[in-house]
């Protein structure tokens, strides 16, 4: 094997563009994750502050029927795939490698290309704004109204769109099976793994297994939508209950997608600031599984008033239930971790003893839909908004939140600033159950969700104007948090190695983290390895191995390239409809150059390269001493 | 295995599942001597999984549509047994080249791996162009992508097999030309060897089609 020795850091800089639009290492694929998942949050969220004002008070005229609908899809289509799992893939990405011990992902180069497909699918979707065609169909994208006839191209940004992204988060979740399969550090046996570990590898089994019918459904979406094809169209013999049933047996593994990392976080979070062990680790562990596993068997529970009898609504009405018996063991473990703890209410605390109040709530108000006659009742009111909201933003952001507050010393270096954090927190906490409280019972009182206006003399007026201003305290605790972000990276001191006393291998890693994050592969000989030693009065976790040359991959363009190429062929094929038919051309060119890069990829070797001893042993002496 | 180690008590170094598997008296196949070809491997298999899924739904969707002809040809009007058990040979004994080429691989072997690849090669082109020949019948009878929910369901079904074989020959003429001149080596054996895992795969859903699609379109 050839040893091509490159100095770190030294002699060859690289521009910090080319660094990031060529970067394999893991750590800065999280920064990529979370600026552009902090990003579209921007975008979502001024989706969602349009949305409220134009409801503020009845008969309003901001946006007309067709702007809203607008909006409203791209908010949801938004937060779901652009914003809720980039934000958790930035957090794994820059946490799981340091907790099992490992010095990257299994596949740095496909970490790489996730990055890009998310990054160009998104920028596809939003393309449409451009073109004047944006999705009307709401972020599940029902037929017939996907179809050109009645929403125009729009709906073909969303599903060309969601494919690209859809193949990235497919590729990380096979990326970080095979991660925490095989490269956990000698001694993390996978009941020593810590929750949020435990939490992404069984996100990303689900991940697995929920995407492809979401794939097969948008491949039948295009065809019915830009090549004449008839699976969804009733006049030639299709079904669009077809379509439903593809969404939403992707759609809910996906809500478990984004709420079991969010756990995993609080996991993390809670015990830390309570100064004790997570209670009940073993019962987390499986009642992880168990969520998991369920959520594969209640897709239905959204379908309950498509009339698909007694019989399935039954069955499927029953197994949502079941779910909140596993979700239940963790509520309690998190509580009775904290009972009797030393608990330390930092802003990261905050975010997670708010996501237990909230998500109770959500969770108490899913039981109730669970219940097929009762969803009679609530079905397509602001019942449903509002349930989902509380447990998508008091979990999954929520969450987002509480990681970037606990992490954030090792993924920039730097502490963000407390004081800010707990307005932040206080602000956004209030203007949620301000702005989402309240809905449930507009739902009850009978107000539809998906509509742009509404009469006055309903009883809508008061609840709605609550409902607005609690959306724009929310959006001032956004900027705060912005704010805190701008003061940190100004003013902020660098971060200690170890700012939280954490229990979790990432807080024995030295801050910055080198490129290969460990100088010797850590030997773990417990849960929670980093706490262990410091209680056995030692300084870090020992080392497994004796230094040596540490083979790193190298960086590539060609992750760039390949989502660039498909991007181009996405836009093609959409245009070909909208514009002309010769743009056919071009989406055949993105597609030839997309095989292109991949021979390239192919049979290129190559085979990375070797960060020498010498300097690897000189680095690891000056992050202990520092 | 002991559930979780005693609180705040260190526990025994490394019940060792990797190291162990490295230590192993019987050396692993070459395909398995890296990191980097069991990362591969494993990354395979678990896109496997995933694709099995994905070609469930394209399943379901033509159980749930393959009576929707509108009025055009039925499967039982348009399949040809014939034609589909000469594809289906055709198409399984690649699989068998394909495992030729795997265990010479193993004995070191390139050329004969080279022989039983570039075998594998011209066997699913020519269950291609088999295919090739059969859509175009079918479009001349009238059983086109857009003449019903039938038709789209069998060519997105089908079709998709199809789109896996050409891309399969595609990576394996890559392969092929990449290792023209080179001998078996730990970096090449993962690959071949991830190739061979694929084509198996692309076999065994065409084993369902043959059943689902042929064998009970025309009892049906």
């Amino acid at each position: 094997m050839t040893t091509i020795s490159v100095p770190v850091g030294g002699v060859r800089k690289k521009s910090l563009l080319w660094d990031y639009l060529t970067t394999v290492d893991h750590k800065k694929i999280a920064h990529l994750y979370f600026w552009t998942g902090l990003v579209y949050f921007l975008i979502g969220g001024l989706e969602a502050l349009l949305i409220r004002t134009q409801l503020a008070v009845p008969l309003n005229h901001v946006l007309d029927g067709k702007a809203y609908n607008e909006v409203l899809a791209m908010h949801g289509t938004t937060m779901i795939f652009f914003v809720a799992m980039p934000l958790l893939f930035a957090l794994m990405n820059a946490v799981v490698p340091l907790q099992i011990g490992a010095r990257d992902l299994a596949f740095p180069f496909v970490n790489a290309l996730s990055y890009w497909l998310y990054f160009f699918g998104a920028l596809l979707t939003h393309v449409s704004f451009l073109t004047g065609d944006v999705p009307q169909g709401g972020w599940t994208g029902y037929f017939p109204l996907a179809h050109p006839d009645y929403t125009g191209y729009g709906m073909s940004y969303y599903a060309m769109g969601l494919q690209l992204s859809g193949l990235g988060t497919l590729l990380t979740g096979i990326n970080f099976v095979a991660t925490i399969v095989n490269h956990r550090a000698p001694g993390m046996t996978y009941m020593r793994m810590p929750l949020f570990t435990w939490t992404t590898l069984i996100a990303s089994i689900l991940t697995m297994f929920a995407f492809p019918p979401l794939t097969a459904g948008l491949f039948l979406m295009i065809y019915d939508q830009l090549f004449g094809g008839a699976a969804f169209d009733p006049a030639k013999g299709g079904n669009p209950i077809i379509w439903q049933h593809l969404f939403w047996i992707f759609g809910h593994p996906e809500v478990y997608i984004v709420a079991l990392p969010a756990f995993g976080i609080f996991s993390e979070v809670i015990p830390v600031f309570s100064r004790k062990r997570l209670f009940g680790y073993p019962a987390m562990v499986v009642a992880t599984a168990l969520i998991a596993f369920f959520g594969f068997m209640v897709w239905v529970h959204h379908m309950f008033t498509v009339g698909l009898g007694p019989l399935a609504n039954g069955v499927f009405g029953v197994a949502t239930t079941i779910i909140a018996v596993p979700t239940g063991i963790k509520i309690f473990n998190w509580i009775f971790t904290m009972w009797g703890g030393k608990v330390r209410m930092t802003s990261a605390m905050l975010w997670s003893v708010g996501f237990i109040i909230t998500f109770v709530m959500g969770g108490v108000t899913g039981v109730m839909m669970a219940l097929p006659p009762a969803d009679y009742q609530y079905h397509d009111t602001y019942f449903i908004v509002a349930h989902f909201h509380y447990v998508l933003i008091g979990g999954t952001v929520f969450s987002v939140f509480a990681g970037a507050y606990y992490w954030w010393p090792k993924m920039f270096g730097k502490l963000l600033n407390e004081t800010l954090g707990k307005i932040h927190f206080w602000l956004f906490f209030i203007g949620f159950h301000l702005t989402f409280f309240i809905q449930h019972f507009l739902g009850l009182w009978g107000m539809q969700r998906r509509i742009f206006t509404y009469l006055p003399g309903q009883g809508f007026e008061l609840p709605n104007l609550v409902s607005t201003i609690g959306a724009y305290t929310m959006a001032l605790g956004v900027i705060v948090f912005a704010i805190n972000i701008v003061y940190t990276f100004v003013k902020g001191k660098p971060a200690p190695a170890d700012p939280w006393d954490g229990r979790t291998l990432e807080w024995a890693t030295p801050t910055p983290v080198p490129e290969y994050n460990f100088a010797r592969l850590p030997l773990i000989r417990g849960l929670d390895p980093f706490w262990l030693e410091k209680q056995a009065g030692n300084k870090t976790v020992p080392p497994a191995e004796p230094y040596a040359d540490i083979h790193m991959p190298n960086p590539s363009i060609l992750p760039f390239m390949m989502s660039l190429s498909l991007f181009i062929a996405g836009l093609g094929f959409i245009f070909k409809d909208q514009y002309h038919p010769s743009f056919l051309y071009l989406a055949l060119f993105g597609v030839a150059a997309t095989l292109l890069v991949m021979f390239l990829r192919s049979v290129i070797d190559d085979e990375g390269r070797h960060v020498p001893r010498e300097l690897v042993e000189q680095e690891d002496a000056k992050g202990v001493s520092a | 295995m002991s559930l979780t180690a005693e609180p705040g008590r260190l526990g025994a170094a490394a019940p060792a599942a990797r190291a162990g598997a490295v230590e192993k008296t019987e050396a692993p196949p070459i395909e398995l001597a890296t990191q980097e070809g069991r990362n591969k491997l494993i990354g395979m298999w678990l896109f496997i999984a995933a694709e099995s899924v994905l070609f469930a739904s394209f399943f379901a969707v033509y159980l749930a549509l393959r009576h929707s002809t509108m009025g055009g040809p039925t499967g039982k009007e348009l399949f040809d047994l014939k034609l589909v058990f000469l594809a289906t040979a055709l198409l399984l004994s690649s699989s068998f080249t394909s495992v030729m080429a795997v265990l010479n691989m193993r004995r070191l072997q390139a050329g004969a791996m080279k022989a039983w690849l570039l075998a594998t090669w011209l066997l699913g082109a020519s269950f291609l162009a088999l295919e090739a020949y059969e859509f175009n019948h079918y479009v001349h009878m009238g059983h086109t992508f857009t003449s019903s929910a039938f038709g789209t369901a069998f060519y997105s079904l089908v079709g998709f097999h199809g789109a896996h074989v050409t891309f399969g020959l595609l990576w394996l003429f890559a392969l092929l030309v990449r290792n023209l001149r080179r001998e078996v080596t730990p970096y090449i054996a993962p690959k071949v060897y991830a190739f061979s895992l694929y084509w198996h795969f692309v076999d065994l859903v065409w084993v369902f089609i043959f059943s689902v699609v042929y064998l009970m379109g025309k009892v049906a």
